[in-house]
């Protein structure tokens, strides 16, 4: 039996570890500044899918990625880590999407791999923190979502049963296939890269890649046809140009503002264990901590 | 962060001119290429490879094992129902280990392993004891695979070596209640059952490090009537026998606690004999010894690089009369004096990595075809060298952790004796590294032989005729002086023929050796560095080994046979 995973998985500007350039002037931010990363939560999802995929036999989970050149090395870290291979959507016809465009885009690109059982993603990337992309794949095909998911307790070729993570408890539901499932940050870490596969898959390329890279490893490429990352352009997927892109995107930013913090708020509490504990449930409910 | 990738100290030694001669010799010029999709092409893609895995060997180390090693000092493994069960931690750092794959990092391809040299190899247990050097000693224990792959008949080396490669751990049992620094005392006894085929062992062995480990490689004496070490054999045994094999208690320790040490009791379990009987202690034991000695220096080393760490990093926060500590001349000059000997450590424990990575190579390549006679003068030579360094590394590199791992303590003052810092834990963790496999005291003697027969001297003259930079002309002058005075010394001491006379001495000269060699060694990296990685540490070692030469110079000169009966205690 065969059943297809998809991953959708971003590279995004590590804005965990935000410096002092991390914006430029305009309130834009300034990627150049910020390391490139695997966004977090789609590397939850990445091992939910790699799960499932040494539970079910003849299981295989490739990764779609949306954006400029570099970002095969997403494709490249899912492969060190267990995926089969990946696609990469690129071209400056993509550029300035937002969650709209991008939802599209991918839609498009997922509607040209043929029978898709299951896709998973993260909950939302770190750099624009919508949690829209996800949700608007599943609408734009027409698939019942699951968002929030922890863990996925079962999964036949009709069905699947997931573990979600809500604000006040878990919850566990039941959906048939084909489906759309976001992963939440709670669920289980990746995997760490695997050394054989990083050893086997470390020369994995796109075209353009191949190209910069020189002619050295013709022999090698052609020898292993695994080491080819497939990449897409526009014209490899049917699309309405209006809908991708900038054209594609009503999302505007009308301004960006710093928030700097002026005063210090502070509280006095005596030590008993009452208002100590009362702090943390207040804490905990505005979502300071936790 | 990421243990290789921030320590560009260790990726330099990848760039060593003797890296490619290694890799030739252990990849058998790529003659795997096309029979593995992960195997090297040539000598670029063999080191890329090398530098990959080490990365992610560098990232769980970062990640996983040393934010576990504070819980895991803590709560240590414990004994129930006579098995080892690890701490919570310990299993963690085990399994990513596993996961990623990394176990098994020198074995051959065919069964299963990366087919890495040793450099690469004792990079991970540096990286690996930095983070956690309790844990180093199970990650370290893979090297009992070396003695199988080495000395195993093919269908043991088919039935185990892929499982270690998988993450079954390993253990070397040696050490018995009456038998510790002299092995051959060794009376765990091994009977042979014509019936079945197999070896049956009986017995108890102490201070097992991981000793409840899923394969077992134990010295037992076969040779019924015996009492020296030819009556002994090397035996492998599989946990599949585990309810033969009893735990009968874990040792409280003072260091590396998350390392179970194991008493057990062999109650007629079944072993495969491993090699040929009777060569147990004096052929596999010496080289799995030898191979642990080398892991040791590793283990050493990476506890200097964590004593380092901690040091700088509280010198440059803690601000007192005004200012940041480091700003002290008696504060820096420690530091920098913890540097030179972490610098000093590493420098010999990969040029003593490269010896073994060659000469074992062509034991390797040995056991497939005959040597060319060039192929065995050449083999002969770099064994020589590695038997010669790795007594000196292993004192070395073991002493200098302890002196860094106190002094780190120093640097952090009060706050050091205190559990809040992880300097407290290097200390104790390193206490160990002087004494097991082999205490300082018998480095020495295993050392001395190398100084009496001129071959220190002979690699210190070679080492003077290599190109250093010529700003280092004046260091070289110096380290000419420091020979001369290390032969006169040798020169004394061989002429008065007097073996008690030579062992008393012997220490001092072996350090007169390892100073000048450690500093030989920094020149030449220092020299060949352009980062300016080693160039500091160069300079401060050489100040420091002057003096220590110099003190052992003068000792000896005036020193003679009758005064040595003044130390002689009852």
């Amino acid at each position: 039996m065969s059943f297809n995973i998809i991953v959708l998985a971003k590279q995004v500007p590590d804005t965990r570890n935000v410096g002092k350039d991390a914006m430029k002037a305009d309130g834009t931010v300034n990627r150049a500044a910020l390391a490139a990363i695997y966004n977090p939560e789609d590397l939850n999802a990445l091992e939910q899918a790699l799960r499932l995929k040494s539970k079910i036999e003849g299981a295989t989970v490739y990764v779609l990625t949306m954006g400029p050149a570099r970002a095969a090395e997403i494709i490249r870290e899912s492969m060190y880590r267990g995926a089969d291979g990946g696609y990469l959507l690129s071209g400056r016809e993509f550029a300035g999407s937002d969650t709209l465009a991008t939802s599209y885009a991918l839609a498009c690109a997922i509607r040209k791999l043929g029978k898709v059982d299951l896709i998973v993603c993260g909950r939302q990337a770190i750099d624009g923190d919508t949690a829209q992309v996800g949700p608007q794949v599943a609408e734009k095909l027409g698939f019942p979502q699951i968002t929030y998911a922890e863990e996925i307790l079962e999964c036949t070729d009709k069905s699947i049963t997931i573990k979600r993570r809500l604000e006040r408890g878990v919850e566990v539901v039941k959906g048939s296939l084909p489906m759309v499932v976001t992963v939440n940050g709670s669920a289980p870490e990746c995997r760490p890269r695997h050394a054989k596969l990083t050893l086997k898959y470390k020369k994995a390329a796109t075209l353009s890649e191949k190209q910069d890279a020189g002619a050295d490893y013709t022999d090698l490429y052609n020898a292993h046809p695994y080491l080819t990352i497939t990449e897409w352009g526009v014209s490899d997927i049917e699309h309405d140009i209006q809908w991708l892109g900038l054209s594609g995107s009503p999302t505007k930013v009308k301004q960006i503002e710093n928030v700097v913090f002026t005063a210090k708020e502070s509280k006095r509490l005596t030590a008993s264990d009452v208002e100590i504990e009362d702090m943390m449930i207040e804490l905990i409910a505005n979502h300071t901590i936790g | 962060m990421n243990f290789f990738n921030d320590n560009p100290a260790i990726k330099f030694q990848l760039s060593h001119p003797l890296m490619p001669k290694i890799v030739a010799l252990k990849e058998r010029n790529f003659a795997d290429k096309d029979k593995f999709d992960y195997a090297s092409r040539d000598f670029e893609d063999a080191i890329d490879s090398y530098e990959k895995v080490l990365e992610i060997i560098g990232g769980i180390c970062a990640d996983v094992i040393a934010p576990n090693a504070e819980s895991v000092d803590h709560d240590g493994p414990q004994v129930e129902n006579s098995r080892v069960i690890y701490a919570r931690g310990t299993q963690e750092n085990h399994d990513a280990l596993t996961q990623a794959g990394v176990y098994g990092i020198t074995l051959p391809r065919q069964y299963g392993g990366l087919n890495f040299p040793m450099v690469a190899y004792v990079m991970s247990g540096e990286m690996v004891s930095r983070a956690d050097a309790g844990f180093a000693n199970i990650w370290g224990l893979q090297d009992c695979a070396e003695t199988i792959a080495e000395f195993a008949s093919d269908e043991i080396k088919s039935e185990y070596l892929p499982r270690v490669c998988e993450g079954a751990t390993c253990s070397m049992d040696l050490t018995e209640p009456d038998a510790g620094s002299d092995l051959q005392a060794v009376q765990l006894k091994a009977t042979y059952n014509e019936a079945d085929g197999m070896w049956y062992l009986n017995g108890v062995k102490r201070f097992i490090t991981n000793g409840d480990a899923q394969i077992k490689l134990v010295l037992a004496r076969s040779e019924d009537g015996t009492t020296d070490g030819r009556g002994l054999s090397y035996f492998v045994a599989d946990n599949k026998h585990d309810h033969t094999v009893l735990v009968r208690r874990i040792e409280n320790k003072l260091g590396i606690k998350g390392s179970p040490t194991c008493e057990l009791v062999f109650n007629n379990t079944p072993a495969q004999l491993v090699g040929t009987r009777r060569m147990g202690l004096i052929k596999y034991v010496m080289s799995l010894m030898n191979g642990a000695r080398l892991g040791i220096g590793a283990q050493s080393t990476g506890l200097s690089e964590a004593a380092y760490n901690e040091a700088l990093n509280y010198a440059r926060d803690r601000r007192q009369f005004g200012k940041a500590i480091i700003e002290f001349p008696a504060v820096y000059e420690m530091i920098s004096i913890i540097k030179a000997k972490l610098d000093a450590s590493r420098a010999l424990l990969y040029e003593t990595t490269r010896f073994v990575d060659v000469y074992k190579a062509y034991e390797a390549i040995e056991a497939e075809r005959k040597l060319t006679p060039e192929e065995k003068a050449d083999f002969k030579e770099y064994l020589k060298l590695a038997d010669a360094l790795t007594p000196m590394l292993k004192m070395f590199s073991s002493e200098y952790a302890n002196q860094n791992a106190y002094d780190s303590i120093q640097v952090h003052g009060g706050s050091g004796f205190m559990k809040d810092y992880a300097c407290e834990r290097h200390f104790r963790d390193a206490r160990i590294m002087t004494i097991y496999e082999g205490t300082s005291q018998l480095q020495v003697v295993a050392a001395i032989r190398h100084v009496t027969t001129g071959n220190y001297l002979k690699m210190i003259r070679d080492y003077d005729a290599q190109t250093i930079k010529p700003e280092f002309t004046s260091f070289r002058k110096r380290l000419q002086i420091m020979t001369n005075l290390y032969a006169n010394a040798v020169a004394r001491v061989n002429e008065i023929k007097n073996q008690e006379y030579l062992d008393f001495q012997a220490r001092r000269l072996v350090e007169m050796a390892g100073h000048i060699i450690m500093s030989y060694l920094l020149l030449i990296d220092a020299s060949r560095d352009t980062d300016d990685l080693y160039r500091k540490s160069a300079e401060v070692y050489l100040n420091f080994g002057e003096v220590e030469v110099r003190r052992h110079a003068a000792f000896i000169k005036t020193f003679e046979v009758d005064n040595v009966d003044v130390y002689k205690v009852q």
